[in-house]
């Protein structure tokens, strides 16, 4: 620091800031109801990032399913337990690969790929632990986003989570391309796209990636095989995995 | 494992269970004798135990809580004579707490080898007229669990709602989950693990060693006599500090000095920080409530404990239990860490048990959970509540099932 003030070289226009437009976070309704969809009765279904157990009850209760949370927030976790939901508090970047393989039929993942350090790994994690994994996360390829990014130069944001670029817990930005494209890179097979838009789900819509701002994936292992072989599935553990 | 000198000094609220009274009974009385894992067999077993709240006329709402290496049957409520003992876990057990007096009941038994009333070296060895002392036969966590479980059936009820432990108490809930797989519908497991890990081995040998070089150990033969209190003290000083956390130690004694002011530079002057003095005091309450031989028969039995040795693994262990689990541990305890509880859970997960497990943030260690009553109660007791629930809906089903059988079969 010299301590001598130099002219500054030229005066910098601060962007105006604009009103931003924010992520729709679908409402809960519309995602539970479309997992549910997806999932036959009497399966096994682990939910990764359960909140407070909610989906999980509905699978017990209308699916017979049996179920199992994790998730890393201790007061939605006692809110699990309220449910009377099996719950484990763990952080998604670390503790999964203390589920057992193929202990699960269906890992299901709403709203929360984008926030998790790897989510490689974690999906390839999912697919390990479930032969099937639905996946609900938001379109970073929508038209609204787009045009912000073009227009005004701002990054996106997400509606339910009103934070800044700095804070916001969305480490990553992906568009429906970008999914599948990852998908096809780690062999997972991309059994069914439903885009979420307006609220809507609306199968077989027209420019998906472009309209949707979130969208749900039904993700299969290549050797999985068919939905009808998924219910007939056993409980085949692999106890070689922990050495037991 | 208590610090009850810290949950001690708390008055009776309007929550408590209130005034409440030791039981006894007499179990393996002849013919019969309890065998033991070592072979031995004891009889017959005179054990004391606390109750609170109501037995249900279904006899389907009896929770059994195990305590910790040191602790007692005194787990809740005041006994008459003294305003000042409150129980164990009294801030944990009551009306609206953790675990609920209004709707269950709560057990809680020294354990076999104690000294707290239930038969241990020290007690009278009926076959000879004198004190067992060293004679009396090598324990076991799982000698400990066949003692409560046998209570448990004599008190009338087939299946306890839960069992409860923290610490030791944990294992013999684990244990019990094992080798008794229908005995409840949860076992809640806290700060606990499924071995005792090399270092716990390690502490407690140290702890023992302290004992036994005491002079006054006389091979355990020094109930005539003010007995190797230095060495227990000594044993219990050591523990005590692996039950605390550094945070927890820097919270409430940092370098404070005993007597304030300035550092005297006598070596004459042997108590000088107040974490000096804290563990003095800790090592003579401990030998005014604990004997010495229980400690070491009691730190054995943790030795020993170790359900993939005994059940070849742990999934072996659990297989066949039909119970819930709930684990927890506590961030900063270093004496059970978490990990040694996901690594019960992994089992259980294996098995697809229903299984719930949660670390819990807390300054204090090991002891965590006989201090934060308020963060486990929330975990607890809705936890208890939907075992309760799900065991109604299951028994209601049960009936239904046996009536229609009954109505479908002819004659």
């Amino acid at each position: 620091m010299s301590g001598r003030r130099t002219k500054p070289p030229r005066a910098i226009k601060t962007p105006k800031v604009v009103r931003r437009y924010c992520m729709t976070d679908p409402a809960a309704e519309l995602t539970d109801g479309v997992i549910l969809q997806h999932i036959p009765d009497n399966t096994r279904v682990i939910d990764l990032g359960c909140g407070d157990g909610r989906l999980l009850e509905r699978l017990r209760e209308e699916r017979k399913a049996r179920v199992l949370g994790v998730e890393w927030d201790l007061e939605q976790v006692l809110g699990t337990v309220r449910r009377g939901v099996a719950v484990i508090q763990a952080d998604l970047d670390h503790r999964l690969p203390d589920i057992p393989s193929n202990s699960f039929d269906v890992a299901v993942l709403s709203q929360t790929l984008q926030q998790v350090r790897r989510p490689k790994t974690l999906l390839v994690e999912m697919l390990r632990i479930a032969q099937r994994a639905l996946v609900v996360i938001p379109n970073f390829g929508y038209w609204r986003i787009r045009l912000q990014v073009l227009r005004y130069g701002r990054a996106p944001v997400t509606e339910e989570l009103p934070y800044e670029w700095y804070n916001t817990p969305n480490l990553h930005f992906m568009t429906m391309t970008d999914v599948c494209d990852l998908a096809a890179q780690l062999g997972i097979h991309v059994r069914k796209i439903i885009p979420l838009i307006n609220g809507r789900a609306v199968e077989n819509a027209w420019a998906p990636n472009l309209r949707a701002q979130n969208v749900f994936y039904v993700l299969e292992r290549p050797e999985a095989g068919t939905v009808a072989t998924l219910e007939a599935s056993s409980p085949a553990v692999d106890l070689r995995d922990f050495g037991e | 494992m208590t610090t009850t000198e810290e949950i001690e000094q708390h008055s009776p609220d309007d929550r408590s269970v209130g005034i409440v009274e030791s039981q006894k009974m007499t179990l393996f009385e002849p013919p019969n004798r309890l065998r033991l894992a070592s072979g031995a067999e004891i009889g017959p077993i005179e054990v004391t135990y606390e109750t609170y709240g109501e037995l249900s006329p279904r006899k389907d709402n009896a929770i059994f809580v195990c305590h910790a290496l040191t602790g007692d049957a005194h787990a809740a409520g005041w006994p008459s004579t003294s305003q000042k003992k409150a129980g164990w876990w009294d801030e944990f057990i009551g009306s609206g707490k953790g675990l609920d007096i209004d709707g269950s009941f709560v057990i809680c038994e020294n354990v076999l080898g104690g000294c707290q009333g239930t038969t241990g070296p020290g007690s009278l060895n009926p076959e000879t007229g004198t004190l067992y002392c060293q004679d009396f036969p090598f324990l076991t966590v799982g000698d400990i669990v066949t003692v409560h479980a046998e209570l448990v059936r004599k008190l009338g009820i087939e299946r306890l709602l839960a069992a409860v432990g923290g610490s030791l108490g944990g294992m013999q809930v684990l244990e019990w989950a094992a080798r008794e797989p229908h005995a409840f519908d949860a076992a809640i497991v806290l700060a606990s693990a499924a071995k005792l890990s090399a270092q716990g081995i390690a502490f407690n040998a140290v702890g023992r060693r302290a004992i036994s070089t005491d002079p006054a150990f006389a091979d355990g033969r020094y109930y005539d006599t003010e007995g190797p209190k230095f060495g227990l003290a000594l044993a219990r000083m050591l523990a005590h500090i692996t039950y605390l956390s550094d945070v927890s130690i820097e919270m409430k004694f940092g370098r404070r000095l005993q007597e304030g002011g300035n550092l005297a530079y006598d070596m004459q002057h042997e108590v000088e920080f107040q974490i000096e003095s804290y563990l003095h005091y800790q090592g003579t309450r401990f030998v005014q409530r604990f004997d010495a031989n229980s400690y070491l028969y009691l730190t054995r039995a943790m030795d020993y404990f170790d359900l993939h040795e005994r059940y070849g693994s742990l999934t072996n262990a659990f297989a066949k239990s039909d119970a819930r689990f709930l684990v927890a541990s506590y961030d900063t305890d270093w004496l059970f860490p978490t990990s040694q509880s996901q690594e019960i859970v992994r089992a259980l997960l294996t098995l697809g048990k229903h299984t719930t497990s949660v670390e819990f943030g807390s300054p204090y260690g090991h002891d965590s959970f006989l201090i934060e009553h308020e963060q486990l109660a929330a975990m607890v007791a809705p936890y208890l509540e939907q075992a309760a629930e799900h065991r109604r809906l299951h028994e209601q089903r049960l009936a239904r099932e046996t009536t229609r059988q009954a109505s479908a079969s002819p004659g």
